[in-house]
């Protein structure tokens, strides 16, 4: 079953049609429990894609659905992060973690009777993606990658049947990366959310993802996709061999041909 | 947030050891910097007083031009009850106006920072009715409350409610997109963004305001003393100088600028207390940018 389905899509920022077109048609499927990666051409249009899955963002023309269901309004289970953690820095990495209990139902009407319990969930996850011995600080005692997995947890937390990351691990250097992905993933086969992720690095897609769908320059539009097939859990080294070398080559393909496209288009 | 200073301290504490041994004389001298830095502001002040007092009795300058210091001092101990009386009533006043102030400064800054609609329609009318000189207002407040304790209350309200609404509203109206995005996919209502996200986050400014805004409210309430009240500091000073007792007029603006360095000290320990985060999250979010 689809969980998400786009339905030629397109979103106009601005008002009366004037705005810059950022998505055009755009038709794309998820399955439940799938991980999904977007790359593109800067600009293009994937945050938009973002926006407009989670509802945040009302398409101009064409449907979204989402388990089944019309998108009209913002979804209300969906776990975000960004490339900026926006952690909260009056909180400490534990209470920032927490927030979305104090929001989502039913978490945030159990979340005092049960509060130990939620606590140790937490912490569990911090301790998943490396963060055990943190959960007192405050972000800015924290590293950059030390508040984006915290912000990662964030998202977790309420078991968000769907993720939404866009560019996550854009300002990290390449090794902390490295270990996102691999937390990232870990968290994902335990827990199987459906994953919509957007990332310029397509050994990020090949390493995370199923599938593979390439946009083309604004305004956005799927023009390729491709399915991964390694066996999982998938390790660094993977990335490296033959047969994952051959899929990135080839999805640099179709971005090159995407961003010539934008040229001849305008020109 | 008392949690938060203590983790604070214990996180300095390694470093500064680490550096023990060989900054040992650098220590010190940070510290007696700390020291002179501390009582700088005292030797400042009795220099002032002690050049006065010189110049005064050097040019022989009248008393009810310019008296000296040790003139205005005995004559604010001599009606010392009076002095204490109006200051108390002055800084009643003030509380009282500020505190009105307070309330509808932080209702009325989240109603603006959080609705567009509110703030496109009530911004320029309330930046229109802030422009009015409120000692313009006094008389209008006579008319409608009487010569007394009302105007001025109602004068330190007006004058200082502004700069709070203003700094609460910025505060609110700036949260980041992308976190406003990360609740709303939550689920989460507007007064859910405002209350977990927003108004902490306008703690900072709302408090740099009360600084600002207190500081306001005493000149709203003195002002309003010497033109409509028949008692406070304003009331006295006023009182004083038509007498010619010139010392005594002095000794009321004394007592004035030591009740506005108190309040002053007041506000700014409650913003350190309450929003220590602030400053840190600032040096952190600056690090990660450079
Ligand atoms: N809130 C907005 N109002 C107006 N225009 C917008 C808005 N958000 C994005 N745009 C425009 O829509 C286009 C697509 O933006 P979007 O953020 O979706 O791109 P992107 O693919 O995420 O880019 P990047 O890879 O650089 O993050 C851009 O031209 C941008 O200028
Ligand atoms: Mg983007």
């Amino acid at each position: 079953m689809n969980f998400v389905e786009l339905n030629r899509v397109s979103v106009r920022y601005g008002e009366d049609g004037e705005g810059t077109l950022a998505l055009e048609d755009a038709t794309l499927a998820v399955a439940a429990g799938e991980f999904v990666a977007v790359v593109g051409p800067s600009g293009c249009g994937k945050s938009t894609l973002m926006k407009a899955v989670t509802g945040l963002w009302p398409p101009t023309a064409g449907t979204v659905a989402v388990n089944g269901q019309e998108v009209a309004g913002p979804l209300s289970i969906v776990g975000m992060a960004f490339q900026n953690p926006t952690l909260l820095p009056w909180r400490n990495t534990l209470d920032n973690v927490m927030l979305p209990l104090e929001i989502v139902q039913p978490h945030c009407s159990r979340l005092r009777r049960e509060q130990s319990a939620y606590i140790a969930k937490a912490r569990d996850l911090l301790a998943l993606v490396g963060l055990k011995g943190f959960e007192d600080r405050f972000p800015w005692e924290l590293s950059g990658g030390m508040q984006q997995r915290a912000s990662l947890c964030r998202a977790l937390i309420h078991d968000p049947s769907l993720l939404m990351l866009d560019e996550p691990f854009a300002a990290l250097d390449m090794f902390t990366r490295e270990e996102l992905w691999i937390a990232l993933q870990d968290v994902w086969l335990a827990r199987r959310p459906t994953v919509i992720l957007v990332t310029h690095d397509l050994r990020e897609a090949v390493f995370l993802a199923d599938r593979v769908l390439v946009m083309s320059a604004r305004p956005g539009r799927v023009i390729a996709e491709r399915t991964i097939n390694l066996e999982r859990p998938r390790r660094l080294d993977t990335t490296y061999e033959p047969s994952s070398v051959a899929i990135i080559h080839e999805l640099r393909e179709h971005i090159g041909a995407a961003r010539s496209g934008d040229g001849a288009e305008r020109g | 947030m008392l949690k938060s200073h203590r983790r604070r301290d214990s996180h300095m504490d390694p470093s500064e050891a680490i550096g023990k041994p060989s900054a040992k004389p650098r220590r010190r001298s940070r510290l007696s910097r700390r020291a002179v830095r501390s009582v700088l502001p005292w030797i400042v002040i009795i220099a002032i007083f002690v050049l006065w007092e010189i110049a005064v009795r050097a040019f022989e300058i009248e008393q009810f031009v310019l008296p000296a210091p040790t003139a205005i001092f005995a004559a604010g101990w001599e009606w010392r009850a009076e002095m204490l009386d109006n200051a108390w009533q002055t800084l009643m006043t003030t509380v009282v106006g500020f505190s009105f102030a307070v309330i509808f400064g932080l209702i009325g800054g989240v109603l603006f920072g959080s609705s567009t609609l509110i703030y496109d329609g009530f911004y320029p009318a309330l930046v229109g009715f802030n422009s009015i000189p409120k000692v313009a207002v006094i008389p209008i407040l006579v008319i409608w409350f009487g010569i007394g304790t009302v105007p001025a209350i109602v004068t330190a309200f007006l004058i200082s409610f502004f700069p709070i609404l203003v700094n609460v509203a910025a505060g609110i109206a700036t949260v980041e997109p992308e976190l406003k995005d990360v609740l709303r996919a939550l689920g989460a209502k507007r007064w859910q963004i405002v209350q977990k996200v927003g108004l902490p986050r306008s703690m900072p400014y709302f408090f740099a305001s009360l600084k600002v805004a207190i500081t306001f409210a005493f000149v709203g309430s003195i002002v309003a003393e010497t033109v409509a009240a028949n008692k406070g500091i304003g009331n006295l000073m006023l009182v004083a100088s038509s007498r010619f007792e010139v010392p005594l007029a002095f000794a009321g603006l004394l007592v004035t600028s030591i009740m506005g360095i108190g309040m002053y000290l007041v506000a700014e320990f409650m913003e350190r207390r309450t929003t220590g985060w602030a400053t840190r999250g600032v040096d952190a979010m600056g690090a990660l940018r450079g």
